[in-house]
């Protein structure tokens, strides 16, 4: 009924909306919810992959959780860095974190 | 001894002098008693060998048919061999005899002369004659002869020039004859310019170098020619009949002259130059400026009777054509000419000599033309005869007049007045009471000169010649020679008579003095066979005497040629011409000289006689000047400086251009603009054009490598997939 | 069109647009707001395809831990209240190309591939997801190793996210 295509029509779209976030937003935490928005796009994909597979073989939703848990850890580090970069520099926009300037 | 080991030993005999030289000068040069023994050990062996060879040659019946001949493959010419050997026929033996005595007595000689055992001099430096040390005896003063400073140097040059001497003695063949004839050439230039801090020595060597080396090229081209001809160089080869007959038939093509005779001239124009035959004689007075017993050695002993043993050795080659009793054939005569010319030419300038050895020097160059007359006219037996009595007496006289001067000089470094001349004759006299064995000797040896009868070795073999001359119908040469010959007796007694008779004339010759053994025991030894050699050689036929000792000699030395040369007729003609000249000559050289104490009172002393007619200034204009301007100023000058030099000049800076222009446009603006600096510049530039791109901020350079992801993805995906 | 094509299409417009909306707003809570209800519409994504189990971690997880997180971060690194710069930098058109280069190229990929229209087979019939989940989370002779791991990582992620921020004051 609905054809894989449209799954994978809709997290591209996510995709893209997320790497358009994460190479335009100024503030570092609004780079991150693109981040966000593009692990989530994956897990789409991961998951109409496992429906429209053999659905027995659970390796799809397994990857998906795996995911889950690797956003979580990469959140919580991230935002700790902007967080503690923040006290340092006292400015989140991530064009004046560039230190490694030439 | 076996016929094989004498031959064996025959090798051996020019080796010890040769060793002696290379001992000498790599090892014991700064140890003088060490020197003169190897040199006199050397020596000593040397004539060892060779009296052993000689008396093995003397037991051999018919030892010309059976020599001492061993041979080698030296030299791989295509299909053939060039071999070098050595060959004692009964002509090298009895060379070899003479040669191994002389050498022997003047190796001794030398250690007395050169002052062995004397104090170094006070302010003697290599390369001048010693001049005497201050010894303090008694608390006085006086002075001594000092040691020569260059003492042992002299017993290695002597030693090499024997070797060269033994070696052409004993080879067999042309090319080592030659080779010993050149290594004694460069002895006497090392001899005789021995004190070469003099100009007047150096320039004496160089004069007898390249005087000897004149005859020397004609020598060679008349080697190579033989070679051309024959295919062999050993003298038995050459000397077979067939050989001979063909060189003696094929003519030449210059002046006449069979391919033999041209051969013969060639070789004779080598003797020429190396026995001071006229023209080529100028060296030989000028040589006296060696020490003495160079003199002995050069023209006595060994570089002089090598030139004459060499014509003696080529004979059947110059008498190729011609037997006993025909008329010369035109080599011969012209040999015999010049040995006639030179004998009188010698002669006359000999009376007008003062010094010494310039009187001895120019007797030598007569004698010598005496025997190279003899050679001339086919008297074998006389020409050999001579040359070994000629040694003998002319080595002693030579030794004894070595003696006179060290006695002078011993005067004159008493009186301390160096202006007075050691070697002038006129400022001895007398010295008979101060030297008498010096006298006694050289009273011999002088009379063995002058052909004094029956005594003297002298009168045996001059009288010979003469009656060769006579017999075979050679008129104007034996009346040159017999004139040459009064002469001859003439010059020597006054010699004689200034020397050592009558009284002193100067200080310094009232206060010469006697020599030690080492010198006066060789003229002892000399003497000796002054007297007594003749007496081997008594011809058969000669009144009262003749037959009581057999002509061992004529037997012996005969059998060296093919035919035995035929024994003479006496004739009482020749025997009292040689009686007049010889006792004429001697009784008016004393009448006239007893009284003449100075040059001013001799007659004698024609300008034209005393600067040897001019001979040496001739050369000088003729030859000399012409060649020092073609090498100074045509070689030196045009040649190598300007032309030679100019080119090289052009490449200099040619070079030097194009080096500069390659450094100034290429190097430079290429290589250091260009690629070096050009590529730091280049980098530095992209260096800093590229850095703006490092901004450090994440979002630029997250959109950057996305871009070049799509950019290379796209290009690989349709590259590859299209 | 069936009932639930209809409802993918609307709650699928619904994830795009919050997307969109998380990405454009100037204001970072209402941005974190607007990545709660983008979370949302992919949790309803998640039950239309038969994965319940993964749409309620979506929400307790995401929803519940790190959008709540991204708040309390927006909330700790403002300077001032009111954000009125651009929110978006110099080179934002360069990124936008890039983004829909990305979406274009992922789909023209996956056009090429056979299987893109492929309709679902049908679930069988006493297919238990969840238990059939667990089942494979836990054994050892299935992903029991990458779960495990993956509990560690958080647990390095916790340890170094507390150190990072930590205050020493």
């Amino acid at each position: 009924m609905i054809p894989l295509s449209w799954y994978l029509i809709l997290a591209a779209a996510l995709f893209g909306i997320g790497l358009f976030g994460v190479l335009v937003r100024r503030n570092a935490v609004a780079i991150l919810l693109g981040v966000e928005l593009m692990l989530n796009a994956v897990n789409i994909n991961l998951v109409s992959f496992w429906r429209y597979g053999d659905v027995s073989t659970m390796a799809g939703q397994v990857f998906a959780i795996i995911v889950f848990a690797v956003a979580a850890a990469e959140v919580s580090v991230g935002l700790a860095l902007v967080i503690s970069v923040y006290r340092r520099r006292n400015t989140v926009v991530a064009d004046e974190l560039d230190l490694l300037k030439w | 001894m076996t016929h094989e080991s004498v031959t064996s030993l025959v090798w051996l005999i020019p080796l010890p002098p040769l060793l002696a030289f290379a001992l000498i000068v790599l090892f014991t040069n700064k140890n003088k008693a060490l020197s003169h023994t190897v040199a006199i050990s050397a020596a000593f062996l040397s004539w060892l060998g060779a009296m052993i060879v000689f008396w093995n040659a003397v037991k051999t019946e018919h030892f010309g048919e059976h020599p001492f001949a061993s041979a080698v493959n030296w030299l791989p010419t295509g299909e053939t061999w060039l071999k070098v050997g050595v060959l004692i026929d009964p002509l090298s033996a009895a060379v070899l005899f003479f040669v191994g005595w002389t050498v022997l007595m003047i190796f001794i000689y030398s250690v007395g002369y050169h002052n062995y055992g004397q104090p170094a001099g006070d302010h003697d430096h290599k390369g001048l004659p010693p001049h005497g040390a201050t010894v303090e005896e008694h608390g006085h003063k006086h002075v001594v002869p000092s040691i020569e400073p260059m003492y042992s140097r002299f017993f290695a040059f002597i030693g090499l020039f024997a070797f060269g001497m033994y070696t052409l003695v004993v080879s067999d063949n042309l090319l080592t004859l030659f080779v010993g004839w050149e290594i004694m050439g460069l002895c006497s230039y090392l001899l005789i310019g021995f004190w070469y801090g003099k100009p007047s020595a150096r320039n004496a060597a160089m004069k007898a170098f390249m005087t000897t080396r004149i005859g020397d090229v004609f020598m060679l081209i008349g080697i190579a020619f033989l070679y051309y001809a024959t295919g062999t160089l050993t003298y038995r080869e050459i000397f077979t009949e067939e050989t001979l007959h063909v060189l003696a038939t094929v003519p030449s093509g210059v002046f006449g002259l069979s391919a033999a005779g041209l051969i013969a001239i060639l070789l004779f124009i080598g003797t020429v130059g190396k026995s001071a035959q006229f023209p080529l004689h100028v060296w030989l007075p000028d040589a006296m400026e060696g020490p003495t017993p160079v003199s002995a050695m050069i023209h006595a002993a060994t570089m002089v009777s090598a030139g004459v043993y060499a014509v003696i050795r080529m004979f059947p080659l110059l008498t190729a054509g011609w037997h006993e009793g025909a008329p010369l054939n035109s080599a011969m005569t012209f040999v015999a000419f010049i040995g006639a010319f030179t004998a009188i030419f010698a002669a006359t300038i000999a009376v007008a000599q003062n010094d010494i050895k310039r009187v001895l020097a120019y007797s030598t160059i007569s004698q010598l033309g005496f025997m190279i007359a003899a050679i001339g006219m086919g008297a074998y037996i006389a020409a050999v005869f001579h040359l070994i009595t000629h040694a003998f007496f002319k080595a002693l006289l030579f030794l004894g007049s070595g003696s006179v001067i060290h006695g002078m000089e011993h005067g004159v470094l008493h009186t301390g007045n160096h202006n007075v001349d050691p070697q002038d004759m006129f400022n001895m006299g007398g010295l008979r009471k101060k030297m008498p064995i010096t006298f006694w000797t050289f009273l011999i040896g002088g009379f063995a000169l002058s052909g004094f009868p029956l005594v003297t070795a002298g009168f045996w073999s001059k009288d010979e010649i003469l009656a060769d001359a006579f017999a075979n119908g050679h008129l104007t040469i034996f009346i040159t020679l017999a004139v040459a010959a009064f002469m001859t007796a003439f010059y020597t007694m006054r010699q004689i008579t200034l020397t050592f008779l009558g009284e002193a004339r100067t200080k310094e010759a009232e206060h010469a003095q006697e020599n030690k053994w080492t010198m006066t025991a060789p003229l002892v030894v000399l003497s000796f066979f002054a007297v007594t050699y003749g007496w081997v050689g008594i011809p058969e036929h000669f009144p009262l005497l003749g037959g009581i000792i057999p002509n061992w000699f004529h037997e012996f030395v005969g059998g060296t040629l093919a035919e035995h040369p035929p024994v003479l007729e006496f004739n009482i003609v020749p025997l009292l011409t040689s009686l007049a000249v010889a006792l004429g000559g001697l009784f008016f050289g004393w009448l006239v000289y007893r009284n003449v104490n100075s040059p001013a009172e001799d007659k004698l002393q024609i300008p034209f006689l005393k600067n040897k007619y001019y001979f040496d200034e001739m050369y000088e204009v003729i030859f000399i000047k012409p060649a020092v301007w073609f090498s100074e100023v045509f070689v030196s000058k045009w040649m190598d400086k300007g032309f030679i030099d100019g080119i090289l000049h052009l490449f200099g800076p040619a070079t030097g251009g194009v080096g500069s222009a390659i450094r100034n446009y290429f190097d430079l603006p290429v290589i250091n603009q260009f690629l070096g600096d050009g590529s730091a510049d280049a980098t530095w530039w992209v260096g800093k054009n590229l850095r703006p791109i490092q901004t450090g901020r994440i979002q630029q350079y997250l959109v950057l490598s996305l871009v070049v992801l799509f950019v290379v993805g796209g290009l690989l995906y349709f590259l590859l997939l299209a | 069109m069936t009932g639930t094509q209809i409802i993918f299409l609307i709650f699928a417009l619904f994830t795009l647009g919050s997307a969109l909306m998380v990405v454009t707003t100037r204001n970072l809570i209402h941005a974190a707001l607007w990545l709660v209800a983008t979370l949302f519409g992919v949790a309803v994504i998640y039950t239309l395809l038969n994965a319940g189990f993964m749409a309620v971690v979506q929400v307790v997880v995401y929803i519940g831990a790190i959008a709540i997180l991204f708040i309390f971060a927006v909330m700790l690194t403002r300077k001032d209240l009111r954000d009125n710069v651009s929110q978006m930098n110099k080179n934002w058109w360069a990124g936008a190309i890039v983004a829909v280069l990305t979406f274009a190229g992922l789909v023209f990929t996956l056009q090429g591939w056979s299987g893109f229209s492929k309709t679902a087979a049908a679930v069988p019939s006493g297919f238990d997801a969840i238990s059939q989940l667990g089942d494979k989370l836990t054994s050892p002779a299935a992903y029991v190793l990458p779960f495990e791991v993956a509990s560690v990582l958080l647990l390095a992620a916790l340890v170094g996210a507390v150190y990072v921020a930590f205050n020493k004051k």
